[in-house]
């Protein structure tokens, strides 16, 4: 069966003549579900967001019902919604695609998530390069305000909402939730401890905080509109809705497809819609889930037992793009940034660049991580430049192995899985290098 | 040291103030930073001083955003910053290629500016359009599969 792709998000945004503008997304029924959703009470709308199985679409993958769940709404302070608009692991480009190019399915999605939560005042903290995507969001906002989708009592309901666009400046740590309200609150982005200090306790201001992502944001309206139960019907179950899978590398069509969850394999998605592998070569590797994932060797057979107990043997066109296999095989979906190495890819110069993004954007908080980062990033670079010393690759093993766990945030963590996987599977390409 | 403030900065300053509650204040520093460095091209230390007054906190509260956010500058830069995604998709698209090609019809290295003024070449980390690379930007304003053919006649357009 060919591959097909499921538009939700994507439904609007490539149609001809379609625009950022209001009035597009009025006549492609914009802000219906928010008209539904202010006749809901805000329990029932969080109840179908639970009921739906939505998972965030940042790259954790939590369960966007369960962090609602977790605010803290007894403490008489403000609720805060945080979109995280901060788009920066390498491989990803789609929440792009929505501020771009269809605002205000973003907005509503804000709306629509701010009611059900009691938020008042909900911020949007969008990377600094996107500095025409700020300017879009604002000019949306000020048209959604024009026809009170947003502002003091919105469509007459009594319930009343601002938003406000943030601006980053080109630090990728401020992706990490508590990294970002700390940057939103006017510091450098050093992430907190948790516990104490999760988001939807002691969050913005030490107020309780939502952030979600703009994808997930927008799977909100889409949950109002069509309930709970019917959008846990698309997808898979615990993998339910669409993604916008950004695919990039060595294949001959990169960009971003949108697939109901699992329904579809990563070959489907390779050699299918991205029209396979360029010049008809081979994969030799792939990361699965924006450049932090572990990398996949292609020559690899996937083995083991699904949770209901049934047995897979894969290869990597047989992995369905989903949040669970992806972790099955040892990887994970993250950020839904794919990228394709294709046989005549040099692999430790691929480590090298993303090795040295990860030292570069280290916020150097915490020892292992300041530290590590850049001496994986400095052996990386003597080992592609000719100058690899006897032991360098067990070296570099040693530094990724003793990072995990031992700081602050998942930084420490996503600076180390592609080091250390990539030595694990291709050991070889980095132990000829000592020669 | 007294800052000499652009006129309508103070007054953009006081509008994105009213965006955070009014004893937060110093939420609105990355904010206040850009419009800083849009209207001055860098942050000088007495636009530091500056900002610490008009948020309420210390310089070094300040300072200390302007010396970790990399978008933020504390020397002027060419009339056009040129922005090269350094990460890996770009690079798998040809990056160092289309850095060579830039470097050399501008007539000057990387982190360097034309003795001109009029361009500056950098290489910064992933911004988000793998898809269609190698991208880079020009100031403010994306593009997107630059070839060696885009890249000159981009070059070309800028006065």
């Amino acid at each position: 069966m060919a591959a097909v792709e499921r538009k939700l998000i994507t439904a609007r945004m490539d149609q001809p003549g379609y625009s950022n503008r209001l009035e597009s997304y009025l006549a492609a029924g914009g802000y219906g579900a928010l008209r539904k959703a202010l006749a809901m009470t805000p329990e029932a709308i969080r109840a179908e967001v639970s009921k739906a199985g939505l998972r965030g679409r940042g790259g954790a993958g939590f369960g966007c019902g369960l962090k609602w769940s977790l605010v803290d709404r007894k403490s008489g302070k403000p609720i805060y919604l945080i979109c995280n608009a901060d788009e920066s692991e390498p491989g990803t480009f789609k929440d792009k695609q929505i501020i771009y190019k269809d605002p205000h399915a973003l907005i509503e999605g804000i709306v629509c998530a701010s009611f059900a939560n009691g938020v008042k005042t909900a911020y949007i903290y969008i990377r600094g390069e996107f500095a025409e995507g700020y300017k879009i969001l604002v000019t949306a906002i000020e048209e959604a305000r024009a026809k009170n989708f947003v502002g003091a009592n919105i469509l007459g309901s009594g319930y009343s909402l601002e938003i406000f666009v943030h601006r980053g400046a080109g630090a990728y740590i401020c992706g990490e939730e508590t990294g970002l309200i700390e940057s939103l609150e006017g510091k450098r982005a050093y992430p907190r401890f948790k516990p104490p200090y999760f988001p939807a306790v002691l969050g913005l201001w030490m107020c309780p905080t939502i952030v979600n992502n703009v994808e997930t944001l927008c799977n909100i309206p889409l949950i109002v509109g069509m309930g709970g139960a019917e959008f846990s019907h698309i997808g898979t179950p615990n993998n339910t809705g669409t993604r916008m899978m950004c695919v990039s590398g060595h294949v001959n069509k990169p960009g971003y497809y949108e697939v109901e969850l699992g329904k579809i394999t990563l070959g489907e998605l390779i050699n299918g819609l991205c029209g396979g592998v360029s010049g008809g070569r081979k994969a030799k590797a792939i990361i699965p889930g924006g450049s932090s994932a572990k990398v996949m060797r292609c020559d690899e057979r996937f083995k083991g037992k699904k949770r209901d107990g049934t047995e897979y043997d894969w290869s990597w066109q047989d992995v369905p793009v989903d949040f669970d296999s992806v972790a099955m095989i040892g990887s994970m979906a993250g950020s839904g940034g794919v990228i394709v190495l294709d046989e005549t890819a040099d692999l430790p110069k691929a480590l090298a660049n993303i090795a040295e993004f990860y030292a570069h954007e280290s916020c150097g908080q915490c020892t292992p991580c300041r530290e590590g980062s850049l001496w994986m990033a400095k052996a990386l670079h003597r080992m592609t430049h000719g100058r690899a010393m006897k032991g360098d690759t067990d070296y570099l093993k040693s530094i990724a192995d003793n990072i995990p766990g031992r700081t602050i945030c998942p930084f420490g963590e996503a600076c180390s899985w592609p080091v250390q996987s990539f030595i694990e599977k291709f050991r070889d390409d980095f132990a000829k290098l000592e020669k | 040291m007294s800052a000499q403030v652009p006129p309508h900065l103070d007054a953009e300053v006081n509008a994105l103030l009213a965006h955070y509650p009014p004893e937060q204040k110093r939420s609105a520093v990355l904010m206040v930073l850009h419009a800083v460095q849009e209207q001055c091209g860098c942050v000088s230390d007495a636009m530091v001083e500056w900002v610490a007054a008009k948020l309420g906190c210390q310089p070094i509260h300040v300072y200390e955003c302007v010396t970790f956010y990399p978008m933020f500058r504390r020397k002027r830069v060419g009339k056009y910053h040129i922005k090269i995604c350094r990460t890996l998709s770009c690079e798998l698209a040809g990056s160092h290629k289309l850095s060579e090609t830039l470097q050399k019809t501008v007539g000057t290295g990387m982190d360097q500016t034309t003795p001109d003024g009029k361009f500056t070449i950098s290489w910064v980390e992933c911004l988000a359009a793998c898809g269609t690379g190698p991208c880079l930007m020009i100031n403010d304003d994306f593009h997107e599969k630059v070839t060696k053919e885009k890249a000159e006649q981009l070059l070309a357009n800028l006065k």
